[in-house]
């Protein structure tokens, strides 16, 4: 295979990666949430480096799974290799604006831009926008997310929590 | 090559550590105090078990065997946690009767993520690139967990009488087997010469600054001196508790260890 072929075979592999999602938030594509760092190809193996989103993730060997079952579909392809990384870390600012949009479809206000960590945050309600929102939970039904409650339009929501590498004190 | 002792040991009472507070913090599910609290502490115990996974796959990479081998099929005497952190949650089982402590709880919890903060950022420097990943990552999320803790040990701490007498009745019973969480065991000299993490002293001097600070913040005087009363579990020394917990937590594990579970 020559290097413009692998190239080619990589972005097959990305458009494939599309179709890939979270488990646990089926509206956004794991390329969405950024937590694909790299795909390489050599001959027909395919190695796809993967950002867990936090560490004790049980949705992360759903998303091994499935990201494999995925590509071994794709002509040429025989072999696929997943990698968790431990560098760089995922933060959220990873999530591209179509993911931001896609994670208000199912509910879940995305995590800000440009937020100090450990300071509080807005966070808008997915339904209606609005800002007079209450923190019920810090914590919510799984790792990444919170429990909100809208006072403006009365309905209770989830936004995912905003991580952020932290600088030394 | 032999294994680096210093190391390897360093990596064993970070994942211990953590392993067994998540377990005894697993057994409060659907007791806690109300039903948010539930959701918090679960998914706190969840980060927790992702961490000592992170550790006791490092330890997997190094030869010591494979990660839930490491967890679930090892004697009592090879664990390294704190003592502290293997006690039970109360009287009773989380099946029978559970008379679980909430006061000694909120208190183990804070006074751990408190040392783990300390830890943690002194390893983001070690000389053991393995270790400086992983603690970049946790800090992330042990950060949540600091923010949930102290609120629950201030709020308790400035709460009814009752509540405060719980409190310091808890206080002094961590205090009196702090010093087994913060102490580093047998080989705390070379983990520090070879620049794995900061030295004891640094970060026992740090988190009483700490708690110095939190102390003054609820009005209550700081206890005497730190104490380790019922063995050092960095050097395999551990009580009943710890034997209850591993045979619990095991049962079904040894049921058919080659099956993925």
């Amino acid at each position: 295979m020559t290097g413009i072929e692998s190239k080619q075979m990589a972005e097959t592999i990305y458009d494939v990666l599309q179709g890939v999602r979270d488990p646990e938030i089926d509206s956004v594509s794991i390329l969405d949430l950024g937590m694909v760092e790299g795909v390489e190809v050599e001959g027909s193996l395919a190695k796809v480096g993967v950002l867990p989103t936090f560490t004790g993730c049980p949705a992360l060997g759903i998303i091994q799974r499935d990201i494999v079952n995925a590509i071994i579909e794709v002509d040429g392809i025989s072999e696929v290799e997943v990698n968790f990384l431990s560098k760089p870390i995922w933060t959220t600012d990873r999530i591209t604006d179509q993911g931001k949009e896609q994670l208000k479809e199912f509910g879940i206000s995305p995590p800000p831009a440009n937020h100090t960590p450990g300071e509080p945050w807005e966070i808008p309600c997915p339904y209606c926008g609005s800002v007079y929102t209450t923190m019920e939970n810090l914590f919510g039904p799984t790792a990444c997310r919170c429990i909100l409650y809208c006072r403006s339009c009365k309905n209770p929501f989830e936004a995912m929590k905003p991580v952020a590498n932290i600088g030394d004190e | 090559m032999a294994q680096d002792m210093a190391l390897v040991e360093l990596l064993y009472s970070l994942a211990d550590d953590d392993f067994i507070l998540a377990y005894r913090g697993s057994e409060w599910l659907g007791l806690a105090p109300h039903i948010e609290e539930d959701v918090a502490y679960s998914s706190i115990n969840q980060d927790m078990m992702g961490h000592a996974v992170k550790f006791y796959s490092i330890l997997e990479e190094l030869g010591e065997g494979k990660a839930d081998e490491l967890s679930h099929m090892r004697a009592p005497e090879r664990f390294r946690n704190a003592v502290l952190l293997e006690e039970k949650n109360g009287e009773g089982t989380y099946l029978e009767q559970p008379q679980f402590d909430w006061a000694f709880a909120v208190v183990r919890n804070y006074f751990y993520s408190i040392h783990k903060k300390i830890r943690m950022q002194s390893l983001k420097q070690s000389s053991y690139e393995p270790l400086t990943d992983s603690a970049s990552k946790v800090l992330i999320e042990l950060q949540y967990h600091l923010m949930h803790w102290e609120t629950w040990f201030k709020q308790l701490m400035s709460s009814t009488d009752e509540a405060k007498k719980r409190m310091t009745a808890a206080i002094e019973r961590c205090w009196n087997e702090m010093d087994g969480v913060l102490t580093l065991g047998p080989f705390a000299e070379e983990m520090t010469s070879k620049g794995y993490i900061a030295s004891e002293e640094e970060m026992r001097k740090k988190w009483l600054v700490h708690m110095e600070k939190t102390f003054e913040q609820v009005g209550a005087p700081l206890p005497g001196g730190l104490g380790m009363t019922k063995g050092n579990g960095r050097q395999g020394e551990h009580t009943g508790d710890l034997h209850q917990a591993l045979s619990t937590l095991s049962e079904v594990y040894e049921t058919n260890p080659a099956a993925g579970w």
